[in-house]
């Protein structure tokens, strides 16, 4: 088989036996089981909780959750500014890079804030080392904010009557220390072996081939990488991301870089099934993401590994597939591979430039956007794909003749409100913000030519990508898209900070508000929720709610250049 | 009256909905349902584009402007002549059990000084007035011949009346004041007797008046499942609002004009008008169905909750067993002859005129007036004794003064006991063994001497383990309610093939396990008829009261049921499983017809300024007028081809919830997807030739 493809199936294979394993370690820190980093953690542990004069036994409602989540969030966002704002007189900062203007410390701070990393600026030049590191530190805080509300709302899955959850800093810490902490360590080993800069001292000199003096950044660049892949932040410590040689100098490390952005949102899913016992209900998630990310992964890889049409009539030779805006060392079907993978995930990083994609694996990128819920972001994903299980429950559970009913727990109008107005958010958002930007352009095209190198359905393409991925909290880009502005900084600005957290709050209110009704046991007139059939029910509720819904859109972008290429 | 069986569309009733369907146009009415209200505004603007395209054609031809126009009308008529169609047959059913008392003379009591007055014969005075006139509390007078005016309830005399009316049984049933058999209809008939009544509900207020305000409309509340699903739909309305809305400048970006005509098409094609439309039909039509199963409910959502029922609380007699007893074996104690036990207790039951007693003398096979009875005296049966008999005088039946006695095993044995006589053993074991098999044994004595058992079985409907097994497979568990003891109980349940049984069952044990299955999150049904069952019914999530029982009753309950047929339980449970299923697999499928139709419509809308956009038209339709006309016709007729559906709803099998998911899935998921296309384009090949 072409060794491309079979490279593929390896980093799939890879991360789903890991995630196996993972996930059931995830379940026992969720359930307080005992595990083996025990007696390292628990005195950390106790050390914050003591610091911070927290009760990790106080359990909480979920209103009270979504209160923690917001004071840790708006606690970081304030100090995160403030180093952003600071960089140039505070230590570790041996390059003497100036501090951020306060608008693009804002704009950098929500973008890391709400999981997004998109990045107005170059980590190179625009930030010291103190600044990155309080980047790495929110790219730990904002995993962690997702994975330990997911554990919250999988408390509240469980087979009972309860109003408190258990509580939020303790998922939240046990969260960092013993899930993302000594895995990121563990990739960050691997990736100083093969050549990730880790260090503090400021930029090396090189002669190059040609002789020319060089200035190479260095900084701690192995330890960002890792938790950036793993926890679906996706912000690079260099501007071209994945794409530069020192933050992923290798198919090794592009085999690590891939894995780590599965790795998390599939063990999830696993944990799920530990934590309440239903191993078949994972299963059923896990089979419906995974049929939809290989929708949209299998075209995009095969796409990519065409060519491209327009070189072929040239009778240009293509053997390697499309490489325009791709690394050599990676080919087209991993960079393809990757593409699918950070985008149905709302990571962001890239291994090569989406905008240089061919255009149906451009339009598949965007709909892992949109969907946001084939895997999707670490926590959030699971989140998002629960939103679905309540609609999908709620039509299902009339076809079988029964007021619908989810693990146990009747699903009436406040829940299909909720789960409603959470699914609207997204085409809303997207299709919204695409709208403003399409109206700005159109009534004046000379004024805003700025934005728009490929005018066109390419163009259009841009800017449905960029709210797609601000919507999506995924970073990434159509880099070809001038988006340095006041309009696209407000924006998607505005965008990612709705799009992060009201998802977050909608389905925690649904699972709060599940989770205190009575609770029904299972008969044999009740909908079962871990069958194909009802996985087949979700995934028609996903691709007719939220891929349907942008096929106006993506007729007038991707799918016109396609037809026209 | 039973499951008349009428035709879907009765020539008057369609003229009365299509009357109706213009009426409903209101924007008022309209406003109840958001996703038709949102189908009547874009009417309303392609009105003024088409009275526009008069004088402008910068929107389109007027002529395809007007079928648009008109398309859309035709879509919100069918709509509304769904709603209007159920809302009709229901009020012909209903009507039809009104109609028999509107206008029945009342035999009104005149009272006086808070006595009744009466003429010097001791007959009542009473004057006559119109029912309608008749007020709660009011007494009436009836007697053979008469229509009973108002319901009610018996506070004087018994008669027997005729029930037909109502129930479309012909045998008569017997009234009496008192007890649980003392509630009368109105528009029934007395046949025999007379009896005074005392009016329990004002006019318009009796459950068949309740039932038929909700039936057209003007009480009809959204039961909360159908307020979710209206929900639901409303989001899918907005999601659509939003794809249409911000295709405007999309459009003007990639320069493609595209008229008002093709964004309303395309808006009212994508939102779910199909079950938008037909959702209210969907609700009339479940009250309407029980209703044919002379079953009244006193809301539409007592009919959806009979569809979540878990559990079923059943009384043994008259439900898993025809109503009575019957004998099936002799056992003589040994030393008796069989023939003389025989003779025994024939004479006993010669005037023993229960069931049982006459089920004794078939099984006997002797004709009872071969005896040469004679001044014999028959003792009946009391609570007290719990035995009866006859006395024979000397010279009779080859004996003197033989007294024999057949009643329960421990009377007949204090019976004997008390004479000196021992209880012998062989008859304690058969009792035993009787009561283990499920029968009641009947102890026999002479002359306080223990002469044999008699054992009587109850007889299990036939087919009730089929309906039982049916239950189970709906996922419900059925719990059979009898006085019987802990021993027969379990043998008539077991072999009923019911899940569970109250032995020995006093009313509050009822009440007690009703609670305690609710404590654990089940719902529960019962049927009931006397007051004792009151609380217990109250209590129930669904309460069916048979309409023989007590006003208390009834009153309990949150459904009547008219022919008093315990069994209705099982088909009340259906009905409502069918009600919500028939808005599950409709919405569905409404929402899988988008996919054709964004087919159908996205590439007609571009295809004129981006003409390699052909490649995504997959029907190949004819032109993107053509293309879109198709969609919206097939949007609007898809309606009242839906329409008998909807009214008779989607038929339920008891295959188990996933098997059923998978089966309408199928049906109606699939189906959904592929149907349009076939529709669209088939509408398409005719359209094209005029466009």
């Amino acid at each position: 088989m072409n060794t491309e493809i079979l490279g593929v199936i390896f980093m799939y294979a890879t991360v789903v036996s890991m995630a196996i394993p993972l996930g059931r370690y995830i379940g026992k820190i969720f359930n307080y089981e005992n595990t083996w980093l025990d007696k390292i953690f628990h005195p950390l542990d106790n050390l914050f909780f003591k610091l911070s004069g927290i009760d990790p036994s106080n359990e909480m409602n979920w209103k009270e959750h979504l209160a923690a989540l917001f004071t840790i969030n708006a606690f970081w966002f304030v100090i995160s500014l403030f180093v952003l704002t600071n960089m140039s007189w505070l230590p570790l900062n041996p390059d003497s890079n100036p501090s951020m203007s306060w608008d693009l410390a804002f704009n950098t701070s929500v973008s890391f804030v709400s999981n997004t990393n998109l990045q107005h600026y170059s980590g190179e030049t625009g930030l010291s080392y103190m600044g990155q590191l309080i980047l790495m530190l929110w790219q730990f805080i904002s995993a962690a904010t997702g994975i330990a509300i997911c554990a919250v709302v999988f408390n509240a899955m469980k087979e009972r009557t309860a109003d408190k959850l258990g509580n939020f800093y303790s998922y939240f810490v046990r969260t960092c220390t013993r899930i993302l902490l000594p895995i990121a360590f563990v990739g960050a080993i691997i990736l100083v072996f093969n050549g990730t800069p880790m260090t503090f001292e400021g930029k090396d000199t090189i002669t190059t081939l040609e002789g020319v003096e060089q200035q190479v950044s260095r900084g701690p660049a192995a330890a960002f990488i890792p938790i950036k892949q793993l926890g679906t932040n996706g912000g690079g410590y260099y501007g071209p991301n994945s794409t530069n040689p020192m933050e992923n100098p290798n198919y090794l490390t592009n085999i690590l870089e891939t894995v780590f952005i599965f790795l998390i949102p599939i063990a999830l899913i696993f944990a799920m099934g530990y934590v309440l016992n239903r191993r078949k209900l994972a299963l059923m998630v896990y089979g419906v993401m995974t049929a939809g990310f290989l929708c949209l992964v299998i075209p995009s890889i095969y796409f990519e590994m065409q060519g491209n049409p327009a070189l072929v009539e040239m009778g240009i030779a293509q053997d390697m597939g499309s490489m325009e805006g791709k690394e050599v060392r990676f080919g087209s079907a991993a960079s393809a591979y990757w593409a699918i993978n950070t985008t149905s995930t709302s990571n962001g990083s890239v291994n090569a430039m989406h905008d240089s994609m061919t255009p149906l694996t451009g339009m598949f990128a965007m709909l892992g956007m949109m969907i946001n819920c084939f895997y999707g972001g670490v926590g959030v994903g699971f989140i998002n794909f629960y939103v679905f299980i309540i609609l999908a429950v709620f039509i299902g559970g009339l076809m079988v003749g029964r007021t619908p009913e989810f693990l146990g727990k009747k699903v009436e109008a406040k829940e299909v409100k909720i789960a409603m107005m959470i699914a609207l958010l997204h085409p809303l958002m997207i299709l919204g913000g695409t709208a403003t930007a399409s109206f700005l352009y159109a009534s004046n095209p000379e004024a805003y030519a700025e934005w728009l190198n490929n005018p066109g359905a390419h163009g259009f393409g841009e800017f449905l990508y960029e709210f797609s991925s601000s919507a999506a909290n995924n970073g990434s880009g159509f880099e070809g898209l001038g988006d340095d502005t006041p309009f696209w900084n407000i924006t998607t600005g505005l965008v990612m900070l709705l799009g992060r957290y009201l998802p977050i709050i909608g389905p925690v209110a649904i699972a709060g508000i599940l989770a205190s009704k009575k609770y029904v046991p299972e008969s044999a007139g009740t909908l079962k929720t871990d069958t194909p059939t009802f996985g087949i029910l979700v995934f028609a509720v996903i691709a007719i709610l939220a891929a349907l819904a942008f096929f106006p859109a993506l007729t007038l972008g991707p799918l016109s250049e396609y037809f026209s290429l | 009256m039973t499951n008349k069986k009428t035709g879907l569309f009765q020539k008057d009733l369609v003229q009365e909905a299509l009357r109706e369907s213009f009426v409903k146009l209101n924007p008022k009415i309209m406003f109840r349902n958001p996703v038709m209200f949102t189908v009547e505004l874009g009417t309303f603007i392609m009105l003024i584009v088409t009275l526009y395209s008069l004088v402008s054609d910068s929107q389109g031809s007027f002529g395809y402007n007007f079928m648009i126009f008109l398309l859309l009308l035709l879509t919100l008529l069918f709509a509304n002549f769904a709603e209007a169609i159920a809302e009709a047959r229901g009020k012909a059913q209903a009507n039809s059990l009104r109609k028999t008392r509107e206008e029945t003379p009342a035999k009104k009591l005149i009272i006086d000084n808070g006595q009744w007055k009466k003429e010097p014969n001791h007959n009542y005075q009473f004057s006559i007035v119109n029912s309608s006139l008749l007020k709660k509390g009011d007494l009436f007078f009836c007697e053979a011949g008469d229509t009973i005016p108002s319901d009610g309830e018996i506070v004087e005399g018994l008669a027997t009346i005729d029930e037909s009316a109502i129930t479309g049984e012909s045998a008569p049933v017997i009234r009496e004041a008192g007890g649980d058999k003392s509630s009368v209809t109105g528009g029934t008939k007395v046949l025999s007797d007379s009896i005074m009544v005392k009016v329990t509900a004002e006019q318009g207020e009796s459950f068949l008046d309740k039932m038929i305000a909700l039936v057209e409309g003007a009480s009809r509340q959204k039961s909360p499942n159908e307020i979710a699903l209206t929900i639901l739909l409303a989001g899918f309305t907005l999601v659509f609002i939003i794809v249409t809305v911000t295709l405007k400048p999309f459009a003007d970006y990639a320069n493609t004009p595209i008229t008002i005509a093709a964004y309303i098409s395309l808006f009212v094609c994508l939102i779910p008008t199909t079950i938008g439309g037909l959702l209210s039909a969907i609700g009339i039509a479940g009250m309407d169905r029980a209703l044919r199963a002379n079953v009244i409910t006193k809301s539409g959502k007592a009919v959806e909750t009979a569809g979540d029922i878990d559990v079923l609380l059943l009384d043994k007699t008259g439900t898993i067993t025809i109503g009575n007893r019957k004998a099936t074996h002799f056992y003589p104690v040994s030393g008796i002859d069989e023939k003389h036990f025989i003779k025994s207790i024939v004479l006993s039951s010669i005037a023993d005129e229960t069931p049982e007693g006459k089920s004794i003398i078939e099984l006997s096979k002797v004709d009872p007036l071969s005896y040469q009875v004679k001044e014999a005296r028959y003792i009946k049966f009391t609570a007290e004794t719990r035995s009866s008999g006859i006395d024979l005088p000397s010279g009779q039946a080859g004996s003197i003064n033989t007294r024999i006695r057949k009643g329960a095993a421990d009377a007949i044995k204090t019976l004997c006991e008390n004479a000196g006589n021992p209880f012998p053993k062989e008859t304690a074991e058969r009792v035993t063994q009787i009561s283990s098999n499920g029968g009641t044994p009947l102890v026999v004595s002479e002359n306080e001497k223990v002469i044999g058992v008699i054992e009587l079985q109850d007889i299990i409907k036939p087919g009730i383990q089929e309906r039982f097994e049916r239950l189970r497979k709906m996922g419900i568990k059925t719990v059979m309610v009898t006085g019987d003891n802990p021993l027969t109980a379990k043998f008539i349940a077991e072999k009923a093939g019911v899940d569970d049984f109250i032995a020995e069952a006093k009313p509050e044990d009822k009440m007690n396990y009703i609670k305690k299955e609710q404590e654990q999150g089940r719902l529960v049904a019962m049927m009931g008829d006397g007051t004792n069952d009151a609380p217990a019914l109250a209590q129930a999530d669904v309460g069916v009261a048979m309409n023989s029982g007590t006003q208390a009753a009834k009153e309990a309950g949150n459904m009547v049921d008219l022919d008093n047929d315990p069994t209705k339980l099982i088909e009340v449970v259906e009905i409502g499983k069918q009600l919500l299923m028939t808005r599950g697999t409709l919405t569905t499928f409404s929402i899988a017809n988008d996919v054709a139709k964004y087919f159908a419509i996205i590439p007609a809308l571009f295809i004129v300024a981006i003409p390699s956009l052909q490649g995504l038209n997959i029907m190949n339709l004819g032109s993107p007028e053509s293309a879109i006309l198709s969609a919206v016709i097939f949007n609007a007729i898809i309606i009242p081809m839906l329409i008998p559906l909807a009214l008779k709803g989607v038929a339920y099998k008891p295959i188990g919830a996933s098997a059923l998911l998978r089966r309408n899935l199928f049906i109606y998921g699939l189906g959904g997807v592929i149907v349009p296309f076939i529709g669209i384009k088939l509408i398409d090949l005719f359209v094209s030739v005029f466009v």
